[in-house]
């Protein structure tokens, strides 16, 4: 034995050689900064520069700890964000302008021939010819690099083009999730705000926004930080696959295993996650719900019937909707549930003020009471009621409310599941007096026991046992989920038993796996059920933890001002994504009724199309649409103005006339007509036209024109939209520029007329937070920007700074802009339509901001756009955000002396050049930043809820946080009413705690939390308790080709990669070498063996809506009858030409569409009202099925 | 007795993620050269699997490591030493295809490609020959996430039934993190005919010579773990440094600073070198146990004496008293070296991890032994399994460390609801409430620095006033034959 090696010293040589590997670390300086990705990391990363280049990033481990018993969050950070620094000095980097060539020829001889460049860009686009020589070459190459100033004269020239042609409507911009890299996000929309452009929002079109919350909690989403898992005590993930997806984040629950919680993982695949559960349910994909619907009845039946368990049922009564009173209606001789019951029904409180939006109970006694805290409360002239209290808002006596009025009488009620018998079931009810006569009324929680089957010896269809093959017995589930009834109910019992035992401390994660399905909001709901029924909302360690999408921005209130550039004008042109895509992108045409699948009642008048929902809901004023109307709205307001109308109210009344007689139309009944089309469209931050692009296929054919398009579906709606006017042949290249600003050639990139270079992460500085921890973050610049990239924020000044130029001649003077934005939540808007009545249909009359769209008009100053842009505008002092609201003006005025100022038109603002002095403007004004203004916001809040709240800021009250404090350390937000968390004295922060323990209403109609949503559209569909209704059936979808038989038909899932962040990162050398080399599909070993392919052959994966060329991986891990794509990937590395279409093979998004669900159309009803990102529809896109074929052979 | 200072990263798999973060960071820092492409010096396996370079856990195919060959140790693929003989013939050397063939992309042509008629995409080009590939046929992380795979996963040498497989009812998936072990009987040492491998004194750390190194490639076949790689632009050997320039200045090893899984515990061992021999001799179900009894006790006062008098500072023996490694490896017996019956006794450690219990339609499911999480019998994985990765084929040392895992759950559960906690739980899995509450922390909120305990080298022995001053202050000294 070489026993001397062991002795080792020195080896020969001597050791003056290791300097190499010395010298190899040496570096000259270190920046933190961190990644501008749609990933909710927010992780900071020490960025190492040697030489001028950066060298390698490693993870900051410098986070202030939140408390001894909570694992510090060092070393956040993942694979993908490690590689980032390759992307640098990449051949994939954009170094330069570009543009595609036929593009330039056609500008140069344009500007050869037109001295001003709106006219010259006039003489392309108007020229049909001209026009299409460069976008039918979309996505086909021909690019040519060009200088900045050619570039953004173009640019600018075409944006004075259309808004003065078209109107500024018909200008969009595209950028997702503000949190991560919010001074860029606002670079882009602060220029299109001052503009009267278009935002299009993204946590609802990525199908991020889970719409049960809005439903349930009339909130957009608030989760825990990912450090309060470890106050868990039973962790459930569904749909989450936490170390694939929240890598940094996935220690916090592999802790909380020590720390003794349960953790229990429901995938349909053996994931990452099930590695680390001590019970791998593999349920059914898309079918959790049925899962955690036979829990429910579980739950109800062991811990609420057979034994109470008074915690439980104290928080029920307390913070849940289950003891409001529900009356019962009888429809052809049927009872069923209604509405809620209202104050204003009721004798005694006939005469309150919103008493159409207060809600009652009944106490023990059988006396109907009011207690306090419905949202008519919050939009009363007398504040101080809108609370918690279980007190009765007439009298101020204490009400001990009942959750049930079992005892009195019971009702047959008929129940109606789908896919199942209705069932009829005796509810308790008792009849009372209202100022309409005599009515049945029953609380929610009775009518939910009934829905879940318990029956508390009532009589009717009630299963007789666990066993019983009845909604929602946990037999039941047991065909859709194919988790066997004895696991449901250990399962079960340990959640309702932790529940009781750790007050309160049980967790659903989860995510895009549950939220990207048609009926994801029921599935939602069901699991949220779970949650309520065990006190585990409001809690540290409890609740929903749903994380998908980025959507925190902390400082949100000056971040809206500065981004949507409020600080000058309000409102904002807002659109909900998914709506203009399925339209403008004319998804709609292929689409079929949705009562195929989605069927209502017969009663409500309910459209049978999306798209005519779609076009209703606008009109009534619920969701927003772009382009308003059929005509500029710029023009409109000349028109109006030539027609006498000289003040907002004559225009106003001008128009409503006009839209009432159809003399003016609102844009989204005619969206095939080219005076609709959007016209340019900004892109930046963002792979709109692949990843972001759901039915990719679509977008290339309607919006882009570009040849290569795969769409083979059929135009099905020809003969069933009745709204919508049609043409016999769809548009092709509805967009007349796309510009993308980018540091990576990605598949948008290669579709979009002119590409522009952006500064990477390490190359600009910004404000990054996100909802899985409390710290606010900097992305700062290492190195300056290479080659001749610039950051976000400086193109778009450089783009406003030439529209300012050009638009002297165009737009000499200020103008009137009419926006036409819908009802919204947290104005009094959302109390603005008890009743669902078209002014179209004769139903009532139209009125502006009740039965229709608010009509806003605002001035704009085109001359000034640039020096509005780089100056913090007057408004800025007076913020507010979620119905809070609180005032800054001695900030203002003390920032005016510490900042660098610009002066113009006689005044002096803060100068914005610097996106650095834009962060500590941020930083300055939000309440959560600048403990002063938590404190006022508090007071605000006080006032309206009357309940003491101010306290919970005096701790922080002189603490602010500035960009300096950030680039040395990442620092914690402090508490602020703009949130319903508390992170004071190093808590984690968890959504609602402080509704539970300071009295805070939710922003819904009972001010609790809604299991029952009585709205007649909810009731119509079967959807107003909570239900359960499964994937949609392939046979509706209209996706599969006929004729293409030689291939398996498979569920087609595209959960969250481990080789990207979305797109990004997915064309890293570092991921195409530790994955397989490009796009994948991921088959089960026997599926695959069917169709012969073998692990790494290529395959085809072929529906209507396009076709994917990839290879295949063959594992026993995925369940049969699914492939994974794991999203998304890029089609520009390595893609093979499709055996079906002799064309290179799409992403992800060839295969899918989306459908919209109508159900969350709806506005103006309490939490069914539209805010941006907030409500709406969603952009489904997994109830999706493909052909998976050998791609030879 | 002999004592010697070695630092040691613990890997707790049971907290492993398998993100590969650690990979990247040694990539980015140290492999991201020329000839070194294909060197992942850290990288991360799925298990089963078959790992990089393919199927390297097969010595009967690769022929690394030591054997005991009727009482004498001697290395498997070379006997006693290189010879002469098989000077200029490596038979059991891994290719480059049993690595992969590194790639790039050609991305220029996304902005470059002149107009056509379909959309300009990027080939794949070979980096070692420059050439366009129709396609990537093997990669670092060839069977990534993969587990149930016929093809790869099955060829796993440390699975006894293969089928398991093949059936999603019985398919497991876990991590294994790997790097150079810094073994105390390196074979990749042991084989080199110019001397070029040597294992540091100071902190235990094996190194290749870049000046001495004359690329004969012998390590490359003699190391066992496949953790010595050809530069084939240099000519030389490479491997895992262990990051010294930091681990040197007392920061830990990049991989381990990037952990984000939190896993990897790093602290400093003291070990009798004059027991390394027999202690090797043991048969593979002992070898666990003798290479843990190698290990001193840094408090025992003879050992600090013995350790002196060998120029441990005392530094190093205050982070060998405080060593999260001596507590986990040593302590609590819950870590285990890879593959010990390699026979280079590895100084990397394992804590094996748990795995879920499936609930299957129509199966019961298993209720668990101690209240809602399930027993040592109801894991998913095959405890042979982890026996022939962790235990030399000893059952009993995985389950020890298995069982302790579960008990320390168990009895947190109780703390955490406020119940009372029942110290005999403890007790059956060897652990008291002392070092259960140790464990449980080390696990939880230990943060960086007590996570990692590195002291730092002193290096003013060598004329640091000169050194500070003069011009070769940070200069490269290129070596003979380039680097």
């Amino acid at each position: 034995m070489a026993d001397n090696r062991i002795k080792d010293e020195s080896c020969c040589g001597g050791r003056d050689w290791e300097e190499f590997y010395r010298n190899r670390w040496q570096y000259d300086k270190v920046v933190r900064s961190t990644h501008g990705v749609n990933c909710t990391g927010g992780c900071s990363w020490m960025v190492h520069v040697k030489d001028g280049i950066v060298g390698w990033e490693l993870q900051a481990n410098d986070y202030p700890q939140l408390s001894g018993d909570i694992p510090n969050h060092e070393p956040r950070g993942c694979p993908r964000g490690i590689s980032y620094s390759w992307y640098l000095y990449s051949p994939l980097r954009v170094k330069y302008p570009y543009l595609r060539g036929a593009l330039l020829d056609r500008w140069q001889e344009a500007r050869a021939q037109h001295d001003d460049p709106v006219t010259a860009w006039a003489s392309i686009v108007e020229n049909p010819d001209r026009r299409a020589s460069y976008t039918s070459q979309r996505g086909m190459g021909g690019f040519r690099r060009a200088d900045w100033e050619t570039v953004v004269e173009l640019i600018a020239a075409s944006t004075v083009y259309t808004a003065k042609k078209h109107g500024p409507d018909r200008i969009i911009g595209f950028t997702p999730i503000p949190a991560m890299s919010m001074i860029s996000y606002a670079a882009g929309t602060r220029f299109l705000q001052l503009l009267g452009g278009v935002c299009m929002s993204f946590y609802d079109w990525y199908c991020d926004l889970p719409p049960a919350s809005p439903q349930v909690w009339g909130e957009q989403t608030d989760v825990c930080e990912s450090a309060d898992w470890y106050n868990a005590s039973y962790i459930v993930l569904c749909g989450a696959n936490l170390p694939q997806t929240r890598t940094p984040d996935s220690h916090f629950m592999t802790e909380a295993r020590y720390r003794g919680a349960k953790v229990v993982v429901m995938s349909p695949d053996l994931n990452i996650a099930s590695k680390f559960a001590d019970t791998w349910l593999p349920v059914e994909q898309g079918h959790d719900g049925a899962f955690w619907m036979a829990l429910n009845h579980v739950l109800l039946k062991e811990f609420y019937v057979d034994r109470q368990v008074p915690f439980f049922e104290e928080y029920a009564r307390t913070y849940t909707d289950l003891p409001f009173l529900v009356k019962l209606e009888q429809r052809d001789g049927i009872w069923q549930a209604g509405e809620h019951l209202r104050a204003s029904e009721l004798e005694r409180s006939a005469g309150m003020e919103q008493g159409e939006w207060i809600l009652c109970v009944s106490d023990a006694s059988g006396k109907i009471r009011i207690p306090k805290g419905s949202l008519g409360m919050r939009w009363d002239s007398k504040p101080g009621n809108w609370n918690l209290d279980m007190t009765d808002v007439l009298d101020n006596q204490p009400i001990d409310c009942a959750l049930s009025l079992l005892g009195d009488r019971a009702t047959t009620v008929c129940f109606r599941y789908e896919g199942e018998q209705d069932a009829l079931r005796e509810v308790p009810c008792r009849s009372i007096q209202t100022v309409n006569g005599e009515v049945l009324v029953t609380t929610v929680f009775d009518l939910l026991l009934a829905q879940f089957g318990v029956s508390r010896d009532l009589g009717g269809d009630y299963p007789s046992s666990y066993d019983d093959d009845k909604p929602f017995t946990p037999a039941w589930q047991e065909k859709h989920t194919g988790v066997g009834r004895e696991t449901l109910l250990q399962i079960a019992r340990e959640w309702g038993e932790n529940g009781e035992k750790s007050n309160g401390r049980n967790m659903v994660i989860t995510g895009a796996g549950v939220n990207h399905w048609y009926h994801n909001d029921l599935i939602y709901r069901s699991f949220i059920t779970a949650l309520l029924l065990t006190g585990s909302v409001g809690r540290n360690g409890g609740g929903m933890a749903h994380y998908v999408g980025q959507e925190k921005v902390v400082p949100l209130a000056p971040w809206t001002a500065v981004a949507m550039a409020q600080d000058w004008v309000k409102p904002s042109r807002l659109q909900n994504t998914p709506s203009f895509w399925y339209i403008h992108s004319d998804q709609w045409r292929y689409d079929r009724n949705f009562t195929d699948y989605f069927k209502p009642e017969t009663g409500e008048n309910i459209p049978a199309h999306a798209a005519d929902v779609n076009a209703k809901a606008v009109r009534l004023g619920w969701l927003p649409f772009a382009p308003h109307f059929n005509d500029s709205p710029l023009r409109l307001m000349q028109q109006a103005h030539e027609a006498g109308a000289t003040d907002d109210a004559a225009i106003r009344a001008w128009l409503v006339k006009r839209l009432q007689s159809g003399e003016t139309r609102f844009a989204i009944e005619d969206p095939d007509a080219p005076e609709n089309f959007p016209r340019l469209w900004f892109i930046w931050r963002s792979n709109a036209i692949s990843a972001s692009a759901k039915g990719h296929e679509y977008f290339l054919k309607h919006v882009l024109g570009a040849p290569n398009s795969t769409v083979t579906a059929s135009e099905v709606a020809k003969d069933q939209v009745t709204e919508l006017v049609w043409h016999d042949k769809a548009p092709e290249g509805k967009m007349d520029l796309i510009v993308d600003l980018n540091f990576r050639m990605d598949t948008s990139t290669v579709y979009s007329d002119i590409i522009l270079p952006a500064a990477t992460w390490y190359e600009k500085s910004d404000v990054n937070t996100t909802d899985m921890h409390s710290f606010v973050n900097c992305m700062d610049a290492a190195v300056p920007p290479s080659w001749e990239s610039k950051a976000d924020w400086k193109i778009f000044s450089m783009i406003a700074k030439k529209v300012s130029e050009l638009s002297a001649p165009h737009f000499p003077e200020p103008f009137k802009d009419i926006i036409a934005a819908p009802l919204l939540h947290d104005t009094p808007g959302e109390i603005a339509q008890r009743r669902v009545k078209d002014w179209k249909q004769g139903e009532c009359e139209p009125i502006p901001g009740k039965t229709m769209p608010n009509l806003a008009i605002v001035e704009r100053d085109y001359v000034n756009l640039y020096n509005r842009f780089m100056s913090l505008g007057p408004n800025i002092a007076h913020l507010g955000a979620h119905g809070v609201n609180w005032d800054a003006d001695d900030v203002h005025a003390d920032l005016l002396n510490r900042l660098p100022t610009r002066s113009w038109g006689g005044k002096t603002y803060i100068d914005l050049e610097d996106e650095r002095n834009v962060a500590d403007t941020l930083l300055a004004f939000a309440p959560e930043t600048n403990g002063e203004l938590a404190v006022r916001a508090y007071q605000n809040m006080e006032a309206r809820i009357g309940k003491p709240l101010a306290h919970l800021a005096e701790g922080s009250r002189n603490v602010r946080i500035s960009w300096d404090d950030i680039t040395r350390q990442p620092r914690r937000f402090h508490n602020s009413p703009v949130w319903s968390g508390l992170v004071d004295g190093g808590r984690p922060y968890s959504p609602y705690v402080l509704n539970v323990e300071h009295g805070v209403p939710w922003r819904t109609l009972s001010g609790r939390q809604s299991l029952y949503l009585d709205h007649p559209w909810y009731t119509s569909f079967n959807e107003g308790l909570p239900t359960f209704k499964g994937k949609l059936p392939a046979a509706v979808l209209d996706e599969l080709q006929e004729g293409v038989q030689d291939g398996l038909v498979l569920n087609f899932l595209t959960p969250h990669g481990k080789w990207g962040i979305h797109s990004t990162y997915t064309d890293n050398l570092r991921m195409l070498t530790l994955s397989r080399g490009g796009q994948v599909v991921w088959l089960n070993h026997e599926d695959a063996a069917q169709a012969g392919i073998e692990d790494n052959e290529g395959v085809e994966l072929i529906n209507n809506n396009g076709v994917v060329v990839c290879k295949a991986i063959v594992s026993s891990r995925i369940p049969k009858g699914s492939v994974f794509m794991y999203h998304a990937p890029e089609r520009t590395i390595n893609i093979k030409k499709s055996r079906k279409t002799g064309k290179k093979g799409g992403v992800h998004n060839s295969l899918a569409r989306i459908r919209l669900k109508p159900t969350l159309m709806l506005g103006g009803y309490a939490q069914f009202s539209y805010y941006f990102n907030y409500w709406g529809p969603t952009g489904v896109n997994r109830d999706c099925y493909v052909v998976v074929r050998k791609l030879r052979g | 007795m002999n004592v010697r200072s070695q630092l040691v990263m613990v890997f707790n798999l049971d907290k492993c993620i398998g993100c590969h973060t650690c990979s990247i960071a040694c990539k980015n820092i140290w492999t991201d050269r020329q000839g070194a492409e294909y060197m992942w010096w850290n990288n991360v396996e799925t298990k089963p699997g078959i790992g990089y370079p393919k199927n390297w856990e097969d010595q009967e195919h690769y022929k690394g490591g030591w054997i005991n060959d009727g009482g004498e140790l001697r290395l498997k693929g070379l006997g006693k030493g290189p010879t002469l003989l098989n000077m200029f013939f490596q038979p059991n050397m891994p290719a480059i295809t049993d690595y992969y063939e590194p790639f790039d992309v050609d991305y220029a042509n996304l902005h470059g490609a002149p107009k056509g008629d379909d959309q300009p995409t990027a080939d794949i080009v070979s980096q070692i020959s420059g050439q366009k590939m129709e396609e990537v046929t093997s990669g670092p992380n060839w069977d990534d996430d993969l587990s149930g795979s016929g093809q790869h996963a099955a060829n796993d040498p440390n699975l006894a039934d293969a089928s398991i497989i093949e059936d999603y009812g019985r398919i497991f998936m876990q991590y294994l993190p790997r790097l150079c072990n810094h073994c105390l009987n390196p074979a990749c040492a042991a084989s080199c005919p110019s001397r070029a491998i040597y294992k540091r004194g100071e902190d235990g750390v094996v190194l290749v010579d870049q000046n001495i190194c004359k690329g004969w490639r012998f390590c490359t076949s003699a190391c066992p773990y496949k953790k010595v790689y050809y530069n084939w632009t240099t000519g030389k050997a490479e491997k895992c440094i262990f990051c010294f320039p930091r681990t040197e200045t007392g920061q830990c090893n990049a991989c381990s600073h990037s952990c984000v899984g939190r896993i990897r515990y790093l602290g400093v061992l003291l070990y009798d070198a004059d027991g390394v021999e027999q202690a090797l001799k043991q048969p593979d179900d002992k070898l666990v146990e003798a290479q843990r009894a190698l290990i001193l006790d840094p408090h025992d006062p003879a050992v600090q004496q013995a350790a002196r008098k060998n120029n441990i500072p005392d530094h190093w023996l205050d982070a060998a008293c405080n060593s999260p490694a001596y507590t986990l490896v040593k302590e609590q017996g819950m870590a285990l070296p890879l593959h010990a019956e390699f026979r280079t006794m590895p100084m990397a450690y394992y804590i094996p991890s748990l795995s879920p219990v499936i609930a299957k339609h129509g199966d019961l499911h298993e209720v668990a032994k101690h209240g809602l999480i399930p027993a040592l019998e109801q894991l998913r994985v095959p405890l042979d399994y982890l026996a022939s990765l962790l235990g030399g084929g000893n059952q009993q040392v995985v389950t020890q460390s298995l069982a302790k895992l579960i008990a320390l759950r168990v009895w947190m559960r109780a703390k955490n609801l406020g119940e009372t906690a029942d110290p005999a739980l403890l007790a059956e899995a060897g652990l008291d409430e002392t070092s259960a509450t140790k464990l449980y922390r080390l696990f939880t909120v230990a943060n960086y620095r007590e996570r990692s305990i590195i002291p730092g080298q002193q290096r003013e022995m060598k004329e640091p006033y000169l050194r500070k001053g003069g011009r070769g202050f940070g200069i490269l000294k290129t070596p003979r034959g380039g680097l």
